[in-house]
C-alpha cells in the first residue's frame, strides 16, 4: 500500500493568523522545500475554526505540527525557528549525537 | 444532603455569590459553597481525594444544579474515569450523552513533543472553550493542570499562559477547581496557588497510629466567612462527606417527653418517669458492672415501645449481646426481626475517629433511629486520645440533640482511679449520668448503683443496689446497718433478720391472744356456774314460799271446816 518514497504528512495546527502561525507556517514550507521535496503534505488546521479538532490530537500549544507519517507520531510545539531540532524532530536528520 | 439542606438557611452573606458542591458538609463550612465564578484551587498530597472531589462537584452541578460542566483531566484517561466513579453511581457515560458532562482527557507525551521557538496555549483555551460552549458549562474541573510543567520544558511561557487561562475562565463566568499536588513547604508542587487567590482547600491525608484521617480545610476564602478548622472528610460508597467540628450553635429544640429506661425502680429514681427524650445518658462503672445489660434494657424498652434504636457496638460482636442479653430475659432477637433494632459492630481499630463518626451519622440517617446506644465509648479511646474523642462526642452529642435521638454511653472507668470526672470528659456533656460501682464487703462483690446527674429532674440521692436476675434488671434498697451499707448476701441475711424477728413477735402476739380467750373461756364457765347456783337457791327459796302459801291454804281450808261443822251441831 505504500509507495517506496515515504510521503510525510504533515498538519500544522494554528489559530487564527497569527505572527508565530505565520512565521511557523512559512519555516516548515521552507524546510520541506529544502529536505523533503515533493515527498511532503501539509494541512493547516485553523482551530479557530474547527475547535473540534483540538482533542483529536491532543493539541495544547499553538502553533504545532504533528507529523503522523511516517512512524512514530511526533509533535512540535512553537514556531518551529530552530531548523535543526525541526528536521530532528521530524526524523528528517538524525539527532547528533 | 440533609446537613446541606438544613444549614440553607443559615447562610451568612448571600451576596456572594457561590455554587453549591453539594457535598455533604462541606457547603456548610463553606457558607454555601465555592466561590461562583471564580477558579478554586484543591490541593493535597496523593492519594487525599482531589480528583474524586472535582468529580463529585462536576456530577452534582449537573445532576442537583442545573449547572453542566467540564472534567478536563490531564491524568486519567475518560474511560478511566468513567470506571473508577461508576462505584459511587455516577454514569458519566450517560450524562455524557445527555450532554451534561463533558469529560476530555488531555494527554501530554514528553517523548513525543519538540519545542522550538514561541509558542502559546491557545490550543487548550480553544479546545476547553470548545467544551464549554458546546454543553453550555457553568463548572469546569482542571485535573491536574500541573502536569503541563513536566510535559512542557518552557516554564516562563506556561506560568504565563496559565496565569491568563485563570483570568480567561474567570472571564467566561466558569467557576472551576484546579488541583494540585502538595509539594515540599509549598501547597502546590508548580506554586499555582500565586495564580488563584480565591479560594484554596487543601486536603490532607494522616495516618496516626496507624489509622488514617482524612482531612480538609480552607486556607482561604477571599469575600467570604469560612470555617477554618481541620474538618475531618470520608470517602465511602457514597462520595465524599465532610463533617463540620461542631455545629455553631446551640439552638436544639428539647422535649419534655419522658422514656422509660426499662428498668421500673430506676425510673422510679428519676420522678418515676424515666429520662427525657433527646437527651444524652452515659452509663458508666467499672468492669462487669452490666453497663451493657442497662443499655441493652433500655434498647429493649424502646423497641417495645415501637421505637427504633441503634445499637453501636465495639466490644462484643451482635450474637453475643443477643444471646448473653437472652439470659437475662432481653429477646433482642425479636426487635432485630421486627426491623426496629438496628446493631453495628465494628472493632473500634476498623477506621479512626472521624471515619466511626462518620459511619455513625450515616446510619443514623439511614436508619432514622429514636434511640442510639454506644457500647462502650472507652474503646474508642485506642484510636484517639482522649481529647479527640472528646471532641469526637461533643459533634455526636450535638447531632444527635439537633435530631431529638435519644443516646446511651457506656464507659468503662477503671478501678484504679477515682474517676467520677473524668469518663472521657463526657460527663460534663451529658444529660444524665448512671454510675454502678462495685461494693465489696463480707468476701463478695455486688453493685450499687446512684444517679450521678440527671439535668432538668429532681432523682433520687439514694444508692441502690442493682441486681441482674434471670427476668431482668432490678434496683433494691440497700439497707443500712450500724456497719454501714449492706449488700449482697449482708443484705439478705438482714433481709432474713428481720423476717424471723417479724415471726417472732407475730408469734408472741398469737401467744397473748389465746391467753385472753382461755381467760374469757374460764370467767365464762364461773359465771355460767354461779348463774346455777343462783337458779337453785332462787328454786328452793320458790320452794319454802309454795309450802308456806300451800300451809295457809290448808289451814284456811280446815279453819272454814270447822267453822261450818261447829255450826252443823247446832
Amino acid at each position: 500500500m505504500e509507495t517506496k518514497e515515504e510521503i510525510w504528512e504533515l498538519r500544522l495546527y494554528v489559530a487564527g493568523k497569527t505572527a508565530k502561525s505565520v512565521t511557523a507556517l512559512a519555516n516548515l514550507k521552507r524546510y520541506c522545500e529544502e529536505h523533503l521535496k515533493d515527498k511532503y503534505v501539509i494541512e493547516v488546521i485553523d482551530l479557530l475554526v474547527q475547535p473540534q479538532l483540538a482533542e483529536g490530537d491532543q493539541i495544547l500549544a499553538i502553533p504545532t505540527l504533528v507529523k503522523k507519517v511516517p512512524e512514530p507520531i511526533r509533535k512540535i510545539i512553537g514556531d518551529l525557528s530552530n531548523e535543526e531540532k525541526v528536521l530532528v524532530g521530524l526524523n528528517i536528520r538524525p539527532a547528533k549525537k | 444532603m440533609s446537613l446541606t439542606s438544613s444549614q440553607k438557611s443559615a447562610l451568612p452573606l448571600p451576596s456572594f455569590p457561590k455554587a453549591l458542591t453539594g457535598i455533604v458538609g462541606l457547603d456548610e463550612i463553606t457558607g454555601g459553597g465555592l466561590p461562583k465564578d471564580r477558579p478554586t484551587l484543591i490541593c493535597g498530597g496523593t492519594g487525599c481525594g482531589k480528583t474524586l472531589f472535582s468529580i463529585e462537584f462536576i456530577v452534582h452541578g449537573a445532576m442537583l444544579y442545573g449547572e453542566p460542566g467540564v472534567f478536563m483531566s490531564f491524568e486519567e484517561k475518560a474511560e478511566e474515569l468513567v470506571l473508577n466513579v461508576a462505584s459511587l453511581g455516577y454514569d458519566l457515560n450517560q450524562l455524557q450523552q445527555d450532554k451534561l458532562i463533558k469529560l476530555d482527557h488531555v494527554r501530554i507525551e514528553r517523548s513525543e513533543i519538540e519545542e522550538t521557538g514561541e509558542y502559546d496555549l491557545d490550543g487548550l483555551f480553544i479546545r476547553l472553550g470548545h467544551a464549554i460552549d458546546s454543553i453550555g458549562a457553568k463548572r469546569v474541573v482542571l485535573d491536574t493542570i500541573e502536569n503541563l510543567f513536566s510535559g512542557l520544558i518552557d516554564q516562563g511561557i506556561l506560568r504565563a499562559e496559565l496565569r491568563r487561562l485563570f483570568e480567561w475562565l474567570k472571564a467566561k463566568k466558569v467557576t472551576t477547581i484546579i488541583t494540585g499536588e502538595k509539594g515540599d513547604g509549598t501547597l502546590t508542587r508548580h506554586g499555582l496557588e500565586e495564580y488563584i487567590s480565591d479560594c484554596v482547600i487543601l486536603l490532607d491525608h494522616r495516618v496516626a497510629n496507624q489509622i488514617s484521617t482524612r482531612l480538609l480545610r480552607i486556607v482561604k476564602y477571599r469575600g467570604s466567612m469560612h470555617g477554618t478548622n481541620e474538618y475531618p472528610f470520608l470517602i465511602d460508597q457514597s462520595g465524599i462527606s465532610v463533617l463540620p467540628v461542631t455545629s455553631l450553635t446551640l439552638t436544639h429544640d428539647v422535649t419534655s417527653e419522658r422514656i422509660s429506661s426499662g428498668i421500673p425502680s430506676l425510673d422510679k429514681m428519676l420522678e418515676g418517669k424515666g429520662f427525657f427524650r433527646g437527651s444524652s445518658i452515659l452509663v458508666s462503672g467499672t468492669a462487669g458492672t452490666g453497663k451493657t445489660s442497662i443499655a441493652a434494657s433500655f434498647a429493649h424498652e424502646a423497641c417495645n415501645r415501637k421505637e427504633r434504636c441503634i445499637y453501636f457496638a465495639f466490644e462484643e460482636s451482635p450474637q453475643q449481646i443477643i444471646r448473653n442479653m437472652r439470659s437475662i430475659g432481653f429477646d433482642l432477637q425479636q426487635h432485630i426481626d421486627a426491623g426496629l433494632l438496628k446493631f453495628h459492630a465494628s472493632r473500634p481499630t476498623l477506621n479512626g475517629l472521624e471515619m466511626h463518626l462518620v459511619s455513625i451519622h450515616k446510619m443514623i440517617e439511614e436508619f432514622d433511629p429514636q434511640l442510639v446506644v454506644l457500647d462502650p465509648i472507652t474503646n474508642l479511646i485506642t484510636v484517639g486520645t482522649v481529647s479527640e474523642v472528646k471532641s469526637m462526642l461533643i459533634r455526636l452529642i450535638d447531632f444527635l440533640q439537633s435530631k431529638q435521638i435519644t443516646v446511651m454511653f457506656t464507659a468503662l472507668s477503671l478501678n484504679t482511679i477515682v474517676s467520677e470526672q473524668t469518663d472521657e470528659g463526657v460527663s460534663s456533656l451529658v444529660d444524665a449520668w448512671l454510675l454502678v460501682r462495685d461494693i465489696e464487703s463480707n468476701g463478695e462483690r455486688n453493685r450499687g448503683m446512684y444517679v450521678m446527674k440527671s439535668r432538668g429532674m429532681k432523682h433520687s440521692n439514694q444508692v441502690r443496689e442493682f441486681v441482674i436476675t434471670d427476668e431482668g434488671l432490678h434496683l433494691v434498697d440497700v439497707f443500712l446497718s450500724p456497719e454501714g451499707v449492706l449488700t449482697g448476701s449482708a443484705r439478705e441475711a438482714q433481709q432474713l433478720q428481720e423476717v424471723t424477728g417479724k415471726a417472732l413477735r407475730d408469734y408472741a402476739v398469737n401467744r397473748k391472744d389465746r391467753e385472753i380467750e382461755r381467760k374469757r373461756l374460764v370467767l365464762e364457765s364461773k359465771i355460767a356456774s354461779l348463774k346455777e347456783e343462783f337458779e337453785s337457791v332462787q328454786d328452793e327459796l320458790n320452794k319454802a314460799y309454795v309450802e308456806e302459801e300451800l300451809r295457809k291454804d290448808v289451814l284456811e281450808k280446815n279453819r272454814e271446816q270447822l267453822i261450818k261443822n261447829r255450826h252443823n251441831e247446832q
